[in-house]
């Protein structure tokens, strides 16, 4: 049996692997930029008096949690042109990543909160805080430090995601291999190279977000 | 409008998705079990080996490791029907997932148990299998659960190298029907209704399990 395998004609295109590369990154990026911002809202909405919301927040992440990526871009490719707005894919998609991952940081981020002491509520209330300073700097940043694990691996898995962004022909590494694999029929070597493509970036990803915490959560909590 | 017709297709899809995830979680406990035990393995180049395998399976997307076995079966001389390189993929992905999450249970069952099975006598293989493994099944099984649902999730990929299940049954129907949100509707209502119950189920057993840990 002869393996006939040539990774030349694959790796000759490397310009273009190493701009699929980029889009996929930028794509990660926005997608985790926008579940943060949806994860924090939602915790926030959960924690307060407004009752319809607390039930729209958990429906969204019930729903979200329980249904394919796949299925939930294909939703919204779908449906945003039938209210008359016209995104492209890759903006699609950004939206897509962004409320899928949001549903899985609300659940991430309301575990931390919920392990706040309501003393450290009460004590900044008492110091004459704000309600909302109190929010952001005594609940939302000791949490965030402790379920700070569980966020970056949900962030490298949306990642991953990105892949499936394909589907709607948004532009980003496995749309780019398919375009290869299109043109050379060396099918194998393409997916072969982008999945060690793929396992390098989301290495980055889990050394950048290290170093950032080391940044960020860098203060004394005893 | 979306006929009987439309609908028994999507119905034949729903059950290859059943079938899919039924192959893939079989497997994954199969060889799963296997990953785990070669981690916690005493020896060095086991575990560095199961280390490396859940490594590449969870830094890399599942999509493209469903087209590295989908595509890469037949360069080795093997050209078995779709469902089984499909299967054969999710099962790889669910066992590296599934071997990590019973290597964290192991792990966390405390460590004189181990110790003293070992006082009493009991050799490696009787201290895990007797002592330390039913423990930690039972502090694994909403971690296992949880990723039963996302296996069912995972097996819609399956659609993007062409395969006719749920998802693509879907993508069939809403081309040839013109009624996307209905049928995405549709077809998201129906992983909804396997996996919701699921992640209910883990939810509940994961508050017994934290109840009976305070004690």
């Amino acid at each position: 049996m002869a393996v006939n395998l040539d990774f030349g004609v694959v790796l000759e295109r490397w310009p273009e692997l190493a701009r699929g590369t980029l889009a996929t990154i930028g794509l990660a990026i926005a997608g985790m930029v926008l579940a943060m911002v949806i994860g924090v809202a939602g915790v926030a909405v959960l924690r307060s008096r407004s009752r319809v919301g607390r039930i729209v927040v958990r429906a969204f992440v019930e729903l979200i949690r329980n249904t394919p990526f796949l299925v939930q871009i294909f939703f919204i490719f779908f449906a945003l042109p039938l209210a008359g707005i016209r995104l492209s894919p890759t903006v699609t998609a950004i939206l897509a990543l962004g409320l899928n991952g949001g549903a899985y940081a609300i659940e991430i981020i309301r575990g931390g909160v919920e392990a706040i002491p309501p003393g450290q509520t009460e004590a900044g209330l008492a110091l004459g805080l704000q309600p909302g300073d109190v929010f952001r700097r005594i609940i939302l940043k000791p949490a965030l430090r402790s379920v700070y694990p569980s966020l970056v691996s949900q962030f490298v898995m949306l990642t991953l995601t990105t892949s499936i962004a394909t589907s709607i022909s948004a532009y980003e590494l496995t749309s780019v291999a398919q375009r290869i694999d299109g043109d050379t029929f060396r099918t194998f070597e393409v997916y072969f190279t982008i999945t060690l493509i793929y396992l390098a970036v989301s290495w980055l990803m889990m050394t950048l977000f290290a170093a950032l915490s080391r940044r960020v959560f860098a203060y004394p909590t005893r | 409008m979306i006929g009987p017709q439309e609908l028994a297709f999507m119905g034949k899809g729903l059950l290859w998705t059943l079938a899919l995830t039924a192959m893939g979680f079989a497997g994954g406990i199969l060889f799963g079990f296997l990953v785990a035990l070669a981690r916690v393995s005493p020896i060095r180049w086991l575990s560095a080996l199961a280390r490396a395998w859940i490594a590449v399976f969870q830094g890399t997307p599942l999509l493209m490791q469903l087209f590295v076995v989908y595509f890469g079966l037949p360069l080795l001389g093997l050209n078995p029907p779709a469902w089984v390189a499909v299967a054969a993929a999710l099962t790889a992905h669910a066992s590296a997932f599934l071997g990590e999450i019973w290597r964290g249970a192991i792990q966390s069952v405390p460590k004189g148990q181990s110790e003293a099975a070992h006082a009493l006598g009991l050799r490696y293989r009787a201290r895990m299998m007797d002592v330390v493994v039913p423990q930690a099944l039972r502090l694994s099984l909403p971690a296992t659960i949880g990723f039963l649902v996302q296996l069912i999730k995972g097996t819609s990929l399956a659609a993007i190298v062409g395969f006719i299940e749920l998802a693509r049954a879907g993508q069939i129907v809403s081309n040839q029907t013109f009624k996307p949100l209905l049928v995405f509707g549709l077809v998201g209502l129906m992983y909804f209704m396997l996996c919701w119950p699921l992640s209910l189920w883990g939810k509940a057993m994961e508050r017994r399990l934290a109840i009976g840990q305070t004690r």
